[in-house]
């Protein structure tokens, strides 16, 4: 067992942990967290993404143990004053979910694209999001919605949520 | 699935982490950014006893430059590596071949060491290092030697780093003022390269004055295309004549045969990706 401690969506933790345990069973069995979803498990389709230390990351290919001393953002922790995040109020808006189980990996991944560059090209989006697959082949409408939160989070843009210039991007907030 | 049960230490020196690879024996493994050490683990291809984390080592993180030589530590990940300015300016060809290794997340954790010592034929970093003529740097504990990348990629995920040897830094010369390009074939984003091409080379009013060629899953170890090298050098650059040397890629490669692609097909990708390469990088 390794003593790990580390800042899950604004919370401080400390957990005895296998080193085997991988960050995805960590955060859904000892958290409870399961907002982060397992797909593949063969770190192909990013649907476990969350950010370790403000970068995108497949949880299920990151150790519990490596997360210690970091600081870790799932979708969970995204939502702020009841309002949610840009980016997943432009999924909701742009109906870029079909079944759901790519969502919160999508999710992040924008967030850490948007993070990164603000005003991406669809080509951009789509490089952006390469690590994550969509089965139900959903991709035109999540690629709208990462272009559509990217105008609403631009400085001084009307968003449907509030203070959307100030929204925590790429692990930032908490 | 899960890993099978391991111990796991971090250390904090390169030191250290020699020490513990030599106190663990032979099932002791040395993990970079896991980022195919841990899919390993998964699916229990690897049963390790022990895991030796190297992330926690900040002396072999970063990019500098020592001389006529770029020197990049082992544990920089790809992310570090595709923004790094003197990379960009002196040694683009690696950075231009890191931006197209698997997506932005594995690029945020996996590293230039890592991808280099796990040697998979189909990884997209052995064959840019290996055109470059970059020097490994491996520590034991009998201290540092260098290895020239031509004698590091031994076959099939197998190198040069011995038993309780680490790869510590790579050292790449500078090609300041070369243009590069990473040509990448493969069936889906993120997939594996069935064929890629690492072509850096240097134009001086319209001459090709030199050039060197990389390519990827053409055998079990990166090939140099020096076929193709020579019949560049000294020619005027044109459509014509890089398509004409690139007909020589495929000599002296011996590609697998597999569900994506047969080892004539393979041949063929060679020589198209070598073109469009070259042209590129000398665009």
């Amino acid at each position: 067992m390794a003593r790990i401690r580390t800042t899950v969506d604004g919370l401080v933790y400390e957990d005895d942990v296998e080193p085997r345990m991988l960050l995805v069973q960590y955060l859904r069995e000892r958290l409870g967290k399961t907002g982060t979803v397992i797909g593949c498990d063969t770190s192909n389709c990013g649907a476990c993404t969350v950010h370790l230390d403000g970068l995108s990351v497949k949880s299920c290919s990151v150790l519990a143990v490596q997360a210690n001393g970091s600081e870790v953002l799932t979708v969970e922790g995204l939502e702020r004053d009841g309002q949610l995040h840009p980016v997943q109020q432009a999924f909701h808006d742009n109906h870029a979910l079909q079944c759901g189980y790519c969502t919160p990996g999508m999710i992040m991944q924008s967030i850490d694209l948007l993070g990164d560059n603000p005003d991406p090209s669809e080509q951009e989006v789509r490089e952006g999001i390469e690590g994550n697959l969509c089965r139900c082949t959903g991709y035109q409408n999540i690629v709208r919605a990462v272009q559509d939160a990217a105008q609403k989070m631009k400085p001084g843009a009307h968003a449907s949520t509030s203070s959307s210039a100030a929204a925590p991007v790429a692990g930032g907030g908490a | 699935m899960i890993p099978a049960s391991f111990d796991y230490v971090r250390p904090t020196t390169v030191d250290e982490a020699v020490q513990a690879l030599v106190d663990g024996g032979e099932d002791a493994k040395i993990m970079a950014g896991g980022q195919s050490f841990i899919p390993v683990l998964r699916l229990r291809m690897g049963d390790p006893s022990l895991v030796i984390d190297l992330g926690g080592i900040p002396e072999l993180r970063g990019v500098r430059e020592d001389g006529d030589q770029i020197v990049v530590g082992a544990m920089t990940t790809h992310h570090e590596v595709t923004r790094d300015d003197l990379l960009a300016r002196h040694v683009a060809l690696i950075a231009e071949a890191t931006k197209t290794v698997a997506d932005f997340q594995v690029r945020h954790r996996g590293t230039l060491g890592g991808a280099l010592a796990h040697a998979d034929p189909a990884g997209d970093l052995a064959a840019p290092t290996l055109a470059l003529d970059a020097e490994l740097v491996i520590v034991g504990q009998n201290g540092e030697r260098r290895v020239p990348a031509a004698d590091f990629f031994e076959d099939y995920f197998t190198t040069a780093i011995g038993p309780g040897e680490i790869l510590t830094a790579i050292r790449f010369p500078k090609y300041t003022g070369w243009g590069a390009r990473y040509e990448k074939f493969n069936r889906v984003a993120q997939a594996w390269s069935i064929v890629a091409v690492a072509a850096t080379v240097k134009v001086d009013s319209g001459t090709i004055t030199d050039a060197r060629i990389g390519l990827t899953n053409m055998a079990g170890t990166p090939v140099r295309a020096r076929a193709v090298e020579s019949a560049l050098v000294g020619q005027s650059m044109s459509e014509e004549t890089v398509r004409a040397a690139a007909q020589a890629a495929a000599e002296g490669t011996s590609p697998t045969s597999d569900a994506d692609a047969g080892s004539d097909y393979r041949e063929h990708l060679a020589r198209v990706l070598t073109g469009r390469a070259v042209l590129a990088a000398a665009g």
